[in-house]
């Protein structure tokens, strides 16, 4: 068996060997329609649902591309810096499956749209003084091509075709418009290459989210990965061979899959033999990958130009018009707001991390201090979130209730705990944080009068500890704060409640 | 008024039009034609009578109703089964299609039905369109109303056999490689490849798609030219589809005239190999032109020479993909689903079983020329000489307004003269791949019968891309001066069904 399920550390393999990666993303666009017929090019629908003659690609029916679908293509060309084709055509990619209706796939071949551009990355851990690490990875080439339909395999162990009793398909997806975007082989991240992999998937789809283009669901499958990993002895300035990792949807997937084929293939040229070229399928479940096709035994996909459709010629003044549209891009905008609301790198990596980015950027516009913002977002919120098995853009509370929040909180109306049950009450759909306190009767009480009652009471009721700030050890305060805070159901103002116990014990 | 079945379609509408012939009588009479004579001619695979009659007889409610009609409405016609058709089965002529019944109107059927043209039903033809004789039909082959022994051409023959039979006064095929001007010729009828974009590929099931055009056939030019016009135009689901006004194809039908015209002959393709009878009626027809006021020199266009090669690398490579999608999965035939075989398994059993042997070889030449390694070689040498041809084609248009030659280079071959000799096949195309490859218009008239055989020769005239008036021009003119030279259409000659 070549597959050699023994590894070596991931240590010992880069220390030996220096990695090289590439990486190939399909991302699902999110045009209304489909690519080549007016189908909804939505997620999900009853199977079979979403379909016509065209994308069931029945005998006589002709595909007309897509002019959304063509600028979405255009406008993440541009975003990754790529030069635009003056002319370009489309491709039939043959081969016999059968959730493919035509038994070939209209896409690019040697005629890309997009070519040549780079994406600049930073990873999440900064470099050994702290400042942040990038890399700038080149893009060889983005295309435009239709989706498969999807093939669900019944009755077998492995849910594969071999095997199966039978096959369901479903043709929704079927003509979906996919972009394919290719890196440039990424030399010399060493030991870094998992963490290189994961922030290029993580930029891209943040890029790609900014631009519109797609809602980049990588669980759903619209955003789906490629990864080729070669080693290569250090010094030997040669490229290994390459194995292509097929199966890799989510970002910490990305990360395994190359950590996890650096050891294998370590291990396999430790021995002295060799890798062979292949696709291997990334497993979710254990982190392993495993052989599927070998790309050596591979099909003759016979590409040539797709005589249905005419050569694609984008005028440069509509490229032109792409170009001034885009958004500011997620970096600059990164870079922007870092410094807007002086935080630190690490910080902004945080707030990235958690999807909080633009919660706390609108959070801020709604009047919320930059740290009371990311405060709310990434402790109280993520933790709801978290509990609840959501994302935090998910929460049923606005941005403008969460600025509302810190507001009254600024102010001194609430406390932290009085503030966390008004969020408690915005996420349990009893209205806007105002109507929650309304309702709730939630404010602090710092009114002197109401509070020396109370704290009368807790000095009668305590005469020992009374006795004990007396004789001056002000820090046993605390506990008849405590008493009092209990008594007022924890509304009082406690820094208020503690300065009236001192006042009472220490004036006379 | 003349028996009906014999009026040309311009008389059949202005009659249906007048109110001096119901569309429903129209109708009935070519279905009775077709009860008589079909089972010796074999023009079609499928008779639509019903779905015929309610045609017209909603032409004629439309009548009563005072609407105005178009200029076809009323006519029957004979379409060709590889346009998909509601309704109807559509089968393409294959096994792998037998019984499967379209869920969506072609483009063209659907033109037609709006414009209360009468379909008979679905003509005969070669399997996925490739041949020459309508003998590659998974159904058998259908037979020339000259002489029934002898093929109809193809792969329209079905449609041109049954505009000869007089079982429609119009039909419609496909031309890829000759496919409606050789069938057309071969029968005495005209036979029209409009310019291609002209007319829209939506719903023809493809075999080589930088080559299908569907386009005409008829009794007569005017004829051919109404039709073309009901037809053609822009269609937005097919984006091969030109965008540009329908050119004046009746107007120039009706002009028929070509004194001041400047007509060049082809060498190329009027010299070796071409049946001596044929190169006579096709040197009495540049006689005749000449007489009628036209200038006729010699244009040479040196690479038509290669047009057959590049076209049986270009037509079999785009097959080879187009004709993939056949694999038993959705619909058509199924071999092999008795749970012992794989999907793999099944797709492999069905095409084996249900494709005819031309149908695979020519897949196979495709798959070759495509693969990696022989494709610069192959698909990409041929589409180089398509450019030379194309070139051809433009500095020849420089000279004159329209090229002639003999549209077939022998009349009607007898019925299984050729089905072992593929490449005596492949050359009664040889006078019309040029169009086929450059994408410019080309239409065969009837110009007389070889003396040898006496069976019809077909005059091919071929114009400029979009100028597809200037050959209707030519053509309607041959006609009508041979037509009064004779005394009587050419047609009354076919004895096949006396």
């Amino acid at each position: 068996m070549p597959d050699s399920t023994t590894l070596v550390s991931y240590d010992e393999a880069v220390a030996r060997y220096e990695p090289l990666i590439g990486l190939e993303t399909h991302v699902e666009l999110g045009t209304t329609t489909k690519l080549f017929c007016g189908c909804p090019a939505a997620f999900g629908g009853e199977p079979n649902t979403h379909v016509c003659p065209v994308c069931l690609g029945l005998p006589g029916a002709l595909p007309v591309p897509s002019r959304a679908a063509i600028e979405y293509t255009i406008r993440i060309g541009l975003a990754l810096n790529c030069s635009i084709a003056h002319w370009c055509r489309f491709a039939r990619k043959n081969y016999f499956y059968p959730d493919m209706p035509k038994n070939f796939q209209i896409s690019q071949y040697d005629e890309p749209l997009c070519t040549g551009g780079w994406l600049d990355v930073t990873l999440d851990e900064a470099g050994p003084d702290g400042s942040p690490r990038t890399f700038r990875v080149g893009i060889e080439r983005v295309h435009l091509e239709e989706d498969t339909g999807k093939s669900q395999h019944m009755g077998g162990a492995t849910g594969r075709i071999h095997g199966a009793d039978y096959s369901l398909v479903d043709y929704n997806r079927a003509g979906i418009p996919l972009v394919e975007i290719v890196t440039r082989p990424v030399e010399g991240t060493g030991a870094l290459a998992p963490a290189v992999a994961h922030a290029y998937v993580k930029e891209l789809r943040d890029l790609l989210r900014s631009l519109g283009v797609s809602d980049v669901r990588m669980e759903e499958g619209s955003l789906r990965c490629d990864v080729n990993t070669s080693l290569s002895p250090r010094g030997s300035g040669q490229w290994g061979t390459r194995t292509e990792t097929k199966n890799v949807n989510s970002l910490r997937s990305v990360e395994r899959a190359v950590r996890y084929e650096i050891e294998r293939q370590a291990a396999v040229l430790d021995t002295g033999k060799r890798v062979i070229q292949e696709t291997r399928h990334f497993h979710e479940d254990s982190g392993i990958t495993t052989p599927g096709r070998s790309k050596e035994e591979a099909q003759d996909y016979r590409y040539f130009p797709e005589p249905d459709l005419v050569p694609l010629a984008p005028p440069a003044g509509w490229v032109e018009q792409i170009r001034a549209a885009l958004p500011e891009l997620p970096a600059a905008r990164r870079a922007r707001l870092q410094q807007a609301w002086d935080i630190t790198a690490a910080e902004m990596t945080d707030i990235r991390n958690a999807g909080a980015l633009d919660l706390v950027e609108q959070t801020i516009d709604a009047g919320a201090s930059p740290a009371d913002a990311r405060k709310w977002w990434l402790n109280e919120l993520a933790r709801r979130a978290n509990d609840a098995g959501t994302e935090l853009a998910s929460l049923p509370i606005t941005p403008a209730d969460v600025a509302r929040v810190a507001e009254l909180a600024a102010s001194g109306s609430l406390n932290d705990r009085l503030a966390r049950q008004v969020i408690e009450g915005v996420l349990a759909g009893e209205g806007t944080p105002d109507e929650v306190v309304a309702a709730r009767g939630l404010a602090v009480v710092s009114d002197d009068a109401a509070l020396t009652a109370a704290v009368d009471e807790a000095i009668a009721a305590n005469p020992d500890v009374a006795g004990k700030i007396r004789a001056g050890k002000v820090a046993a305060a605390g506990a008849l704060v405590g008493a009092v805070m209990k008594a007022t159901r924890g509304q009082a103002d406690a820094s208020r409640v503690r300065e009236l116990i001192l006042a009472r014990l220490t004036q006379s | 008024m003349a028996e009906l079945i014999r009026m040309s379609a311009a008389e059949i509408a202005a009659a249906v039009r007048g109110g001096e012939v119901s569309a429903a009588e129209v109708t009935g009479a070519h279905l009775a034609r077709i009860e008589q004579v079909d089972g010796r001619v074999r023009a079609f695979l499928h008779v639509a009578a019903d779905e015929a009659r309610e045609a017209a007889r909603a032409v004629d409610r439309r009548r009563a109703a005072g609407e105005e009609l178009g200029p076809l409405a009323g006519v029957p016609l004979a379409l060709k089964d590889v346009f998909t058709t509601v309704g109807m089965p559509t089968t393409c002529g294959s096994a792998i299609l037998d019984g499967w019944f379209p869920p969506y109107d072609a483009t063209i059927t659907r033109r037609l039905r709006e414009a209360g043209v009468v379909i008979l039903g679905k003509t005969n033809m070669d399997e996925f369109a490739m041949g020459s004789s309508t003998e590659n039909s998974a159904f058998g082959p259908s037979h020339n109303p000259w002489d029934l022994g002898r093929v109809p051409g193809g792969s329209s023959g079905g449609s041109s056999a049954a505009v000869a039979a007089f079982e429609a006064p119009l039909g419609i095929g496909t031309d890829t490689g000759g496919s409606i001007r050789q069938p057309g010729a071969v029968c005495g009828v005209v036979g029209v490849k409009p310019t291609y974009g002209g007319n829209s590929r939506y719903g023809v099931v493809a075999f080589a798609s930088s080559l299908d055009t569907p386009g005409p056939l008829a009794r007569t030019v005017l004829d051919a030219a109404l039709l073309h016009e009901v037809m053609s135009g822009h269609d937005p689901c097919d984006a091969t589809s030109v965008d540009a006004p329908v050119p004046p194809v009746v107007a120039a039908a009706r002009q028929a005239d070509v004194n001041g015209m400047t007509i060049g002959v082809v060498p190329e393709l009027a010299g070796e190999g071409i049946q001596p009878g044929v190169l006579g009626r096709f040197h009495d027809s540049v006689e005749l032109l000449e007489s009628l006021g036209a200038k006729v020199i010699e244009v040479s266009c040196p690479h038509f020479s290669y047009a057959l090669p590049a076209y049986y690398l270009i037509a079999p490579s785009e097959c080879s993909s187009n004709l993939a999608r056949f694999d038993a999965m959705r619909y058509g035939l199924r071999a092999g689903d008795d749970g012992t075989h794989s999907a793999e398994e099944v797709m492999a059993l069905t095409r084996a079983q249900g494709f005819g042997a031309e149908v695979k070889r020519r897949i196979m030449l495709g798959t070759y020329a495509l693969s990696s390694g022989y494709y610069d070689a192959y698909y990409g040498k041929a589409q180089q000489v398509r450019t030379l041809i194309i070139r051809d084609f433009e500095a020849a248009f420089e000279r004159v307004d329209v090229l002639i030659s003999p549209t077939t280079p022998t009349t009607a071959f007898p019925l299984g003269e050729r089905v072992d000799d593929p490449m005596a096949m492949y050359l009664a195309d040889l006078c019309t791949i040029p169009s086929d490859l450059a994408g410019n218009a080309a239409l065969s008239v009837p110009c007389g019968l070889a003396p040898e055989d006496g069976l019809p020769v077909g005059l091919q005239i071929m114009a400029p891309v979009l100028a597809d008036d200037r050959m209707y021009r030519v053509g309607a003119a041959v006609e009508a001066a041979l037509d009064a030279r004779r005394g009587y259409p050419l047609l009354n000659d076919a004895k096949g069904l006396a």
